[in-house]
């Protein structure tokens, strides 16, 4: 099969030993099977996440990002820039159009840009592997590889926000995407119907600046998975799969609840779909157990 | 006062939605607004905020200069983008609350000890250091932002979650002898500082 090639932004969370360093290891069986050649772009920097807008300020912001752009440009041209991460792909999807929009913005870019020694000419677009699962594989595509379904595994979709809004996926809508629902389908896996917090903010960045306030949001999620009598979580983005997972004990310390609710991401799904192995998926990563899906893929067919 | 809020009050006069509109991230947007509301009901921190953006919109036409930078309001802002995908006049009201957050912080009126101005300021620090976020030294960065003494309450108080995430591999404790980083952070700094220096010129400061 030939590979389609992208220029890759892993973002600083999937770097070796960060937080979604599972997430980092569970797109590489996924991505082979697909026929995605993901290359990096060398020396990328961080994105600034949305909370970088404190001391960041605008210009600071996107000219952050125009670096991994004009990187991307010039060592890997005529590639899409791809992140797996919401807050790398919004980030940089919103310079790359703002510098587009306004030429004042891109000529001020560029002159900070000098000073790395680089140029952004506005070429490259930037897209979240979703994007390219769903656009340019397709579901057809993505089912195509399953070799072990996920049977009697049912699934609450979390989308979250930032992989929603204010981009999304083309053609979603913004209070119910289905896209999520229908990658658990494809995986051979049921979805938890009318999961009515799929959209919901885990509070992003303020779980560490404002715990209470988000950790009654985490709660909602959660408890909304369980009524809808779903096994486990499942996000595309690496702060709602930290924040949903990690903070349930501390929910359970202070309100009394027994929580122990699962948090994988997709790319996780399928690579056990696809016959992964359980360290192929990441699943050795995880603060609450993945059990039923450790079984699958531990299981021979 | 800091000298660049004089200024500001100086150059602006009475005018805060024009220091607004000249000053802010899309704060030339602010006018549009037409009171509906749905921005306040979309929020998921809305209990939280004692002004909702359709009350700072309000208010910013209104002169309250002091009372709109001075507001932690802005800081409730959990860039879940809700307000901006449904605003019926596509106000992109995530990036003002940030442009305001920002703008007050810059002129030093934002609220001292916020604590999401607080981990906005680590946040950044750290990144620009090196390129990239070393995850370690931002969460200890953040225990200890009021004092030693707090910070070692917090650590003991989130030990089975840092521990937790370390058997998991995703905490690395030797991250603190430096960790990640771009090749080039010299060209990073120089390339952020000529940023600041190019939006200072643009915005005025230096005037």
């Amino acid at each position: 099969m030939t590979k389609k090639n992208y220029a890759f932004y892993p973002g600083c969370s999937s770097q070796k030993g960060a937080s979604a360093s599972n997430f980092a290891t569970s797109i590489e069986v996924m991505c082979e099977k697909l026929g995605i050649q993901l290359n990096e772009i060398p020396d990328w920097n961080c994105c600034g996440a949305s909370i970088g807008y404190g001391e960041g300020g605008l210009l600071p912001r996107l000219v952050i990002n125009a670096r991994n752009l004009a990187l991307a440009e010039q060592n890997l041209p005529g590639q899409d820039l791809v992140s797996g991460c919401p807050a790398c792909w919004l980030s940089t999807r919103e310079t790359a159009e703002k510098l587009h929009e306004f030429g004042d913005l891109m000529a001020e870019a560029n002159e900070a840009l000098k000073e790395a020694g680089l140029n952004f000419k506005g070429t490259v677009r930037a897209r979240h592997i979703v994007e390219v699962l769903v656009e340019d594989v397709g579901f057809a595509g993505m089912k195509q590889h399953v070799v072990k379904p996920l049977e009697g595994l049912k699934i609450a979709g979390y989308v979250g926000c930032q992989t929603n809004r204010p981009f999304g996926i083309a053609g979603e809508s913004f209070e119910n995407p289905m896209y999520l629902d229908k990658m658990i389908e494809t995986v051979g896996a049921e979805p938890a119907s009318g999961y009515d917090q799929k959209v919901t903010c885990c509070g992003g960045a303020l779980a560490f600046s404002e715990p209470d306030k988000s950790q009654k949001q985490i709660r909602d999620i959660v408890e909304s998975a369980y009524d809808h009598g779903a096994e486990m979580i499942v996000t595309p983005c690496q702060l709602c799969q930290a924040n949903v997972e990690i903070y349930q004990s501390e929910i359970n310390k202070k309100q009394g609840t027994k929580f122990a609710m699962p948090v994988v991401y997709y790319s996780q799904l399928m690579t056990v779909a696809y016959g992964g192995s359980l360290k192929q998926a990441g699943l050795d990563g995880h603060v609450i157990q993945p059990e039923k899906l450790k079984q699958i893929a531990s299981r021979q067919k | 006062m800091s000298e660049q809020n004089q200024q500001a009050v100086a150059r602006y006069r009475n005018n805060f939605l024009k220091e607004v509109e000249d000053r802010v991230e899309d704060g030339e947007w602010v006018k549009m607004c037409m009171q509906c509301g749905v921005c306040a009901g979309s929020c998921p921190f809305g209990p939280h905020w004692e002004h909702s953006p359709q009350k700072i919109f309000m208010m910013i036409r209104a002169g309250k200069r002091e009372e709109v930078l001075a507001s932690d309001s802005m800081w409730m802002c959990t860039s879940c983008y809700n307000c901006i995908v449904r605003c019926p006049r596509k106000l992109p009201i995530t990036h003002i609350m940030h442009g305001l957050a920002h703008y007050a912080h810059r002129l030093g009126m934002a609220p001292k000890g916020q604590p999401t101005r607080e981990i906005a300021r680590l946040f950044w620090n750290n990144l620009a250091k090196t390129g990239r976020v070393n995850e370690l030294k931002f969460s200890l960065a953040m225990y200890f932002k009021d004092g030693f003494v707090q910070g070692i309450k917090n650590l003991l108080a989130m030990q089975g979650i840092g521990m937790g995430l370390m058997k998991a591999r995703r905490l690395n404790p030797m991250e603190i002898l430096g960790g990640h980083k771009c090749k080039d952070k010299d060209g990073i700094h120089k390339m952020i500082a000529k940023a600041r220096e190019i939006e200072e010129r643009k915005q005025g400061y230096a005037s």
